[in-house]
């Protein structure tokens, strides 16, 4: 066993932990320094998902993906700065500080995953591990300028990532380039019998630029209100050098974003509602007082815990399962997602990906979105891949007042392989 | 429309403590974000829904589990192999 020795100068917050001294092993990431994002257990490293109720925590093992990464010999530099439990769009909400975006550091690098992604951005490491559930991966990658790509659900297990909307979550790839998320897809993909949601379809490709006959679909709503019309045109230019390089465009319509959004929030924060319940100071965490009785020792613990946003989501999720209101806000929240899922199934009838902005912007500045439903709705060209569960990827097309936009690609269920090529297509035919 | 006491106790019930101060500020961006919400109401019911999804179970046979030290690392409230919780009763 090696050691990687770098001393990580942090200039841009980006961890929240870091290994000067990693160990190293052969395989296909010999060598190779990569960063984990804090909500990802990491045996005897700790993991706080960016929150103080799960300060000086260290998982007794490791989740599933980092035992891959370990047996390919790839060195965990650092455990990355993250919006608290993966709970926002800015990793402003992160209990130790935020991250600044290295391409302008007067501007957030986007969220939840941007630590990983301003890691990525700044040359610290050469991949990170980010986690997606409703944009969290494709986002930072966005404002960043890096790639970034949410994988199938399923193609990933999720053993050891610390919950937070488990039917919209997945751990996924984040590098400078198409090449280095394709190799990391190689050794993250998989069954693993401890994740229930596991899917048997490992991904072994290279990928491919060839693209001549391939129907790239363009639905009419990512480029409606909301979208900046500055992102919108080089969002344009780059399916349009698709389309040089011998792609077919259509334009096309996904009615159901019309509720995406309301359908996205009310599922995450439901299930955000029980998942976060395990955080009690019994087992981990800060102590509670066990002098109190129960129901206070948790509220003074939960109190100063969890930040402002988390228990806003808590609370959202409570209300929309509460039996009351189960029928006006869960149920109707399930019956939407269905329809995106329909609307994906019917597209990829007739066009084998769909394409459009990744973000509706460039990277907000720094403390300049306060209010939480206007920051909700930057998630809205995003959270449809994560209700259909497709495999979606941001890869970087140009820059906007000097800051980065991406360009998103969907494609169908289990075919991450081919919106990684056409991710490689366009970046080759940038390159070139 | 949800009121002051509407969110005190939905934090009640979700054992989260927020402070009487936060209580005008949570209440407010609560209903914004519920009057958004009410574009579902617009969803039509009785959308197809998957036939195929299954529950997955693995087999019910003993596996070596993590040692009990290691359990209980993470707390500081522990009591002959077991953790210690605040008082029920």
């Amino acid at each position: 066993m090696e050691t990687t020795s770098r001393p990580l100068k942090d200039e841009y917050n980006a961890f929240i932990t870091t290994i000067p001294r990693a160990d190293t092993g052969p395989g296909r990431l010999s060598g190779i320094a990569i960063a984990v994002k804090d909500n990802i257990s990491t045996r005897g490293i700790p993991t706080t998902c960016g929150s103080r109720i799960l300060q000086g925590y260290v998982p007794p093992y490791d989740a599933h993906v980092v035992t891959l990464l370990k047996n390919q010999g790839a060195g965990i530099v650092g455990k990355t700065n993250m919006d608290e439990f993966g709970m926002g769009t800015t990793t402003e909400n992160s209990a130790f500080g935020p991250t600044k975006n290295p391409q302008d550091p007067s501007r957030v690098p986007g969220g939840s995953s941007g630590g990983s992604a301003a890691a990525v951005a700044a040359g610290m490491v050469r991949v990170a591990l980010g986690t997606d559930t409703g944009g969290s991966i494709r986002c930072p990658a966005a404002f960043c300028g890096i790639v970034g790509h949410k994988p199938t659900y399923g193609r990933v297990s999720r053993y050891g990532l610390i919950a937070y909307a488990n039917s919209l979550e997945q751990i996924g790839p984040m590098a400078q380039s198409v090449s280095d998320i394709s190799l990391l897809m190689e050794v993250l993909t998989g069954y693993d019998p401890r994740d229930s949601t596991s899917v048997n379809c490992p991904y072994a490709h290279t990928p491919n630029p060839e693209i001549r006959g391939l129907k790239i679909g363009v639905p009419e709503e990512y480029f409606g209100e909301g979208v900046d019309p500055r992102v919108a045109s080089l969002v344009w230019d780059g399916i349009t050098l698709l389309e040089r390089k011998g792609a077919e465009v259509i334009t096309c319509r996904i009615p159901s974003m019309a509720y995406a959004l309301a359908a996205y929030y009310v599922t995450c924060t439901s299930e955000a509602s029980s998942n976060l319940a395990r955080f009690d100071g019994v087992r981990y965490g800060p102590a509670a007082d066990t002098k109190l009785p129960w129901h206070e020792a948790f509220q003074q613990q939960r109190r100063s815990g969890f930040g402002t946003e988390v228990k806003r989501r808590i609370m959202l999720g409570t209300f929309a399962l509460s039996s009351g209101y189960y029928g006006k806000y869960y149920a109707k929240a399930q019956a939407a997602r269905q329809q995106v899922r329909n609307d994906f199934l019917r597209l990829f009838r007739t066009v084998d990906v769909v394409a459009g902005p990744t973000m509706p912007t460039v990277a907000f500045r720094l403390g300049e979105k306060t209010d939480p439903l206007s920051m909700y709705l930057s998630d809205i060209l995003t959270v449809p891949a994560n209700l259909a569960g497709i495999p979606a990827i941001s890869v970087p097309c140009g820059k906007s007042e000097g800051l980065p936009v991406g360009l998103q690609i969907m494609g169908p269920h289990f075919r991450d392989e081919r919106v990684i090529d056409v991710a490689y297509a366009f970046e080759q035919g940038v390159v070139r | 429309m949800v009121s002051e006491r509407d969110v005190e106790h939905i934090a009640e019930l979700a054992d989260i403590g927020i402070d009487k101060e936060e209580l005008a500020e949570f209440t407010g961006r609560f209903n914004e974000i519920l009057d958004y919400f009410d574009i579902l109401d617009q969803v039509e019911s009785g959308v197809k829904r998957e036939a195929d999804l299954y529950n997955v179970f693995r087999e019910d046979v003993e596996e070596p589990p993590l040692p009990e030290d290691e359990v209980l690392a993470n707390t500081r409230e522990k009591e002959d192999g077991f953790f210690r919780a605040p008082r029920v009763m």
